[in-house]
């Protein structure tokens, strides 16, 4: 098995590139191959692009043979979640109304991810613009979790997380609004970061709530998401909010792996009622290890979390009912005009269209945010939610005066089956709430893969967080617990996935 | 189509108080949009100064123009306004296709400029105008309705938008309530406008024409009772393209609003779009309190927060203040206090300037402002500005005329051919053959037909009697058909008679 190109980690590719022991064609061919064998069972991709992540990738042998300076993930092939622009391939954001749309220009991610000679191996599947937690709201049909495909792979990043777990892609980027990058890798045995908001550049990426957004690695190291981060981050004068400091020292920090007196917090408030026991368990060790380690483990609480899932489902509907009104299919994507009318009118097309090209989770939301912006109730709920996100930032800056990294399961539960709870939005958003509080505050968080929970032999995952532009805390203290977990498992955790069958 | 009944102004101000505010939109001059890097020039073939930005491609983000936040500031400091430590921009929601984002990013409770105030002068008086504030906006793009007869959305076979406008930086001045003798309202109206394009024409940050839309003015008015504290219904008239059009948009909605109070009936709360050929205001899209525009802070851009220091340099870079101006002009050119109210009544200021810097003494640069091309822009209903007329032709005419190549009566024909888009004063000149003959040969043969033609003249002129020479002036020029030197025909009659 470890002569198989797909089971190598991003970082073994990039070594065996460099020494010219593969070549980037032999590396993309295995993983396209992977992908039409695997993918029809599991749907992680919404495009695959063979033919331009094979001609990356002889570009890139063609520039090493000559003796080219090359970046470090150099030919080593991505997956980029369809809510990223990407010149010239389909970027539909799981939804129907930009079926068909090329973009005629890079998210900032996408173009240093090219620049860096990163084979692009395709589009991810995701939850209609990334509005949902399992991936169920793709308008293009669900992804399954490699570890059951009767399961759902968390959301909305389901894609990513699953071409990576499914060894479809070594690398993968997600971007994460609630929790969508980090509920994933959780749920489908993967790590997943989300980088403190304004770390990596947000241009091109489709909004769904604006001071929320973040995009981020998918990998199935701790290393390998500290290469990846490291590639994609850094400020980018097209997005205002993108910070202007150097980025966090996070690939030393992953080499260095090291909890020696390190002063851990577990977020009292994120366990106990509503937490799966086998998630309680799986996480009550992986904290054990991190003490038998030397770190200095305290309990701490951040009181105001209770408000945090209220605050996030008015602020995030509330900036995305103004950020999805630019689909009006006057423009780009799909147009419907409104059946049984003779010479409609613009605003008949515009409502029709999006009638037709919006899916039910997403006209929820902007119907939500429509209302909590009204004139007469702004105050209340608008006004109200970005006080909760002054008061919480107040309170998790009072914890880190203490622990230099608080820790919680990343989901209460593991991942449910298929349609379990597309009927119930409320048990749905219900998933997120250990993975919200860091975007309402703008912090930077990180889900590890910490074992399969007793009851279901699912994956459950470990969520660290650390202060605002700190991130490297997040990679150091997960690289140990991982180097760890690994010596205690004699593996990884993704070797004990159940083999999945070829589909052709 | 205008089915109201309307007052006489006379009589509506004498049962009714207007109260009147102003909205001026600026469009400014920055070489880049408000929130991308596109071009900005005026004319250019329509989507061709588009990026994924202003277009709000799926995933495109803003940034905002430092240079328009400088101009937005140095506009605020010229209407003697605070400048916001801290601002933010704000959302507009509504759906329009001439929008992209189906938002306008704008400033809502936090504009960059507050409370300011500018005096304007009619016929001698003063008059200050109280400015509540000036926020930085971005401009829409242009919907063109094709068919139909209107030129409106309504009836329309089909519609096309331009979006090179959408993006642009634009300032919206907004003023408090202009408490002003009703009878005045409307020449204060104009005056302030007509101060405001010349305040911040002076500041370079905008071309501030009317006619191409780079100001634009919106009248908001309501009537009030005498003696009653109770505010009417408002109605807001757009489409105000001249400084003559704001003085009779007031007059007009004064004269509309009354027509219906009378009646008994009650003004309904709209846009209206004034209408040049007619003088009248037609309905637009009804607009009330109602309209929710669910504004928020825009969290794609950061709080602008100019230092204080970066305020002051900049208020030390203001040109002087108007008034200052305005005094400093009037002695330079030697104008009577009639003659500097007139100036700046017909808001020829800037062209007398720009018309004497080309070289032109002042009372010549007057002359054709005031005179000549104020008569034109009356009859065409534009401003002076507009004729499509150049205070350098206007100066390289009067040079002309001053080189004895033409004459008085021939600039007028020069003027027209230069409005008429046939070229240069020079090429106009040429190309109509409008130079005056000063060749004494072919002069002095006509001076000899003259002097045949009225043999009783001439015997009067031979006895000293020169006060009919103006008659064989005038034959001469008439077979020449005006394009002759009358100084050197009389010079040439007297010669041959003396």
């Amino acid at each position: 098995m470890s002569s198989d190109l797909t089971r190598k980690t991003a970082d073994e590719l990039a070594q065996s590139l460099a020494s010219k022991e593969v070549s980037s064609v032999e590396v993309t061919q295995a993983l396209v191959d992977r992908i039409g064998s695997v993918d029809g069972s599991i749907h992680a991709f919404l495009h695959v692009d063979a033919e331009g992540a094979l001609a990356t990738a002889a570009d890139i042998d063609d520039r090493r043979a000559k003796g080219e300076q090359l970046s470090y993930l150099a030919g080593v092939p991505i997956a980029v979640k369809d809510v990223l622009a990407t010149r010239g391939m389909p970027t539909t954001c799981g939804s129907k109304i930009l079926d068909g749309w090329i973009p005629p220009y890079d998210a900032t991610v996408t173009a240093k991810i090219r620049s860096a000679g990163l084979p692009i191996l395709g589009k991810t599947n995701m939850d209609e613009f990334a509005m949902g937690s399992s991936t169920e709201h793709s308008a293009y049909g669900p992804t399954h979790n490699p570890w059951d495909t009767t399961r759902i792979p968390g959301g909305s990043g389901g894609g990513s997380a699953a071409a990576v777990a499914a060894f479809e892609a070594p690398l993968a980027i997600g971007t994460d609004t609630g929790g969508s990058i980090r509920q994933p890798g959780a749920l489908t045995g993967t790590v997943g970061v989300k980088p403190t908001y304004g770390g990596v550049s947000r241009y091109g990426l489709v909004a769904m709530a604006s001071s929320l957004d973040q995009a981020g690695p998918v990998t199935r190291t701790v290393l390998d998401a500290a290469l990846l981060h490291e590639l994609i981050a850094g400020h980018d004068p097209m997005d205002s909010t993108s910070i202007p400091d150097a980025v966090p020292a996070v690939v030393a920090a992953a080499r260095r792996a090291d909890v020696k007196g390190l002063r851990v917090g577990i977020v009292r408030e994120l366990g106990g009622e509503g937490f799966q026991p086998g998630v309680e368990a799986r996480f009550t060790e992986a904290v054990e290890l991190l003490t038998s380690a030397g770190a200095e483990v305290v309990e701490v609480s951040i009181p105001s979390i209770s408000y945090a899932l209220g605050a996030y489902y008015l602020v995030m509907p509330s900036e995305a009912s103004s950020n999805l009104a630019k689909f009006d299919a006057m423009r780009y994507g799909v147009r419907v005009p409104p059946a049984g009318v003779d010479d409609p009118s613009a605003e008949q097309v515009m409502a029709s269209s999006r009638d037709a090209g919006f899916g039910d989770e997403v006209k929820r939301r902007i119907i939500l945010g429509t209302y909590a912006l009204s004139s007469g109730y702004y105050d209340a709920y608008y006004g109200s939610a970005q006080k909760v996100r002054t008061i919480l930032a107040r309170d998790f800056d009072a914890a880190f005066a203490d622990v230099d990294v608080l820790v919680s399961p990343t989901s209460p539960t593991t991942a449910y089956p298929l349609g379990d709870k597309l009927d119930d939005p409320l048990a749905m958003y219900l998933g997120d709430i250990a993975t919200i509080p860091a975007n309402l505050v703008g912090i930077p968080g990180l889900s590890l893969p910490v074992g399969l929970a007793d009851e279901d032999g699912l994956p459950v995952g470990l969520q660290f967080l650390a202060p605002q532009k700190a991130d490297d805390r997040l990679y150091n203290a997960a690289a140990a617990l991982e180097q760890l977990l690994e010596q205690k498992w004699g593996g990884t955790l993704l070797s004990r996935a159940p083999e999945l069958e070829a589909t052709r | 189509m205008s089915t109201d009944v309307l007052v006489p102004f006379d009589e509506a101000i004498s049962r009714y108080d207007p109260v009147m505010g102003l909205e001026i939109h600026i469009e400014l001059n920055t070489a880049t949009k408000m929130f991308c890097g596109c071009p900005t020039e005026f004319g250019a073939e329509p989507n061709t100064q588009v990026c994924p930005v202003c277009l709000a491609l799926p995933g495109a983000l803003p940034v905002v123009n430092a240079k328009a936040v400088e101009s937005a500031i140095r506009m605020g400091l010229a209407l003697n306004c605070s400048i916001a430590e801290w601002c933010r921009f704000a959302r507009k929601n509504y759906f329009y296709p001439d929008m992209p984002k189906n938002f306008q990013t704008s400033q809502y409770d936090e504009p960059i400029a507050h409370d300011g105030w500018v005096e304007v002068e009619v016929e001698g008086e003063t008059f200050r105008i109280e400015i509540e504030r000036a926020h930085m906006e971005e401009d829409t793009g242009k919907a063109l309705h094709v068919g139909g007869s209107t030129g409106r959305i309504h009836g329309a076979d089909f519609s096309l938008v331009d979006y090179n406008r959408a993006g642009i930086p634009l300032i919206e001045i907004v003023t408090r309530t202009i408490e002003v003798p009703p009878e005045k309202a409307p020449a204060v109206a104009r005056a302030y406008v007509s101060y405001v394009r010349d305040l911040i024409g002076g500041l370079g940050v905008s071309d501030v024409r009317m006619d191409q839309g780079s100001l634009r003015a919106d009248v908001n008015l309501s009537l009030k009772p005498k003696g009653s504290d109770v505010l009417g219904t408002r109605s807001e008239t757009k489409n105000v393209n001249s400084f003559r059009s704001v003085e009779r948009a007031v007059r007009f909605e004064i004269s509309r609003h009354a027509g219906i109070l009378d009646a008994g009936g009650t003004v309904v709360q709209e846009t209206r779009h004034f209408q040049e050929d007619t003088g009248t205001t037609l309905s637009g899209r009804e607009k009330s309190d109602a309209d929710d525009y669910r504004y928020f802070p825009e969290p794609d851009l950061a709080p602008v927060s100019p230092s204080r220091e970066w305020v002051e340099e900049l208020r030390a870079t203001l040109p002087e203040p108007p008034a200052v101006r305005r005094a400093r002009l009037q002695n330079d050119w030697g104008f009577s206090d009639l003659d500097m109210r007139d100036t700046i009544g017909a808001g020829a200021l800037d062209l007398i300037v720009a018309t004497v810097e080309a070289g032109t003494t002042p009372q010549a640069a007057k002359k054709w402002w005031l005179g000549e091309m104020a008569r034109r822009a009356n009859e065409t209903g534009r401003d002076l500005d507009a004729l499509g007329i150049t205070p350098a032709q206007v100066a390289e005419i009067q040079g002309l005329i001053d080189a004895k190549r033409i004459n008085d009566k021939l600039a007028r024909s020069v003027f027209d051919g230069v409005i008429a888009g046939e070229g240069t004063p020079e090429e106009v000149v040429v190309s109509r053959k409008l130079e005056v003959v000063s060749d004494d040969g072919a002069l002095g043969a006509a001076v000899d037909r003259a002097i045949e033609g009225d043999p009783d003249a001439a015997a009067k002129i031979r006895s000293g009697n020169l006060g009919v020479a103006g008659a064989l002036i005038g034959a001469v020029m008439k077979e020449m058909r005006g394009q002759a030197d009358a100084g050197r025909v009389r010079e040439l009659i007297l010669e041959k008679l003396s």
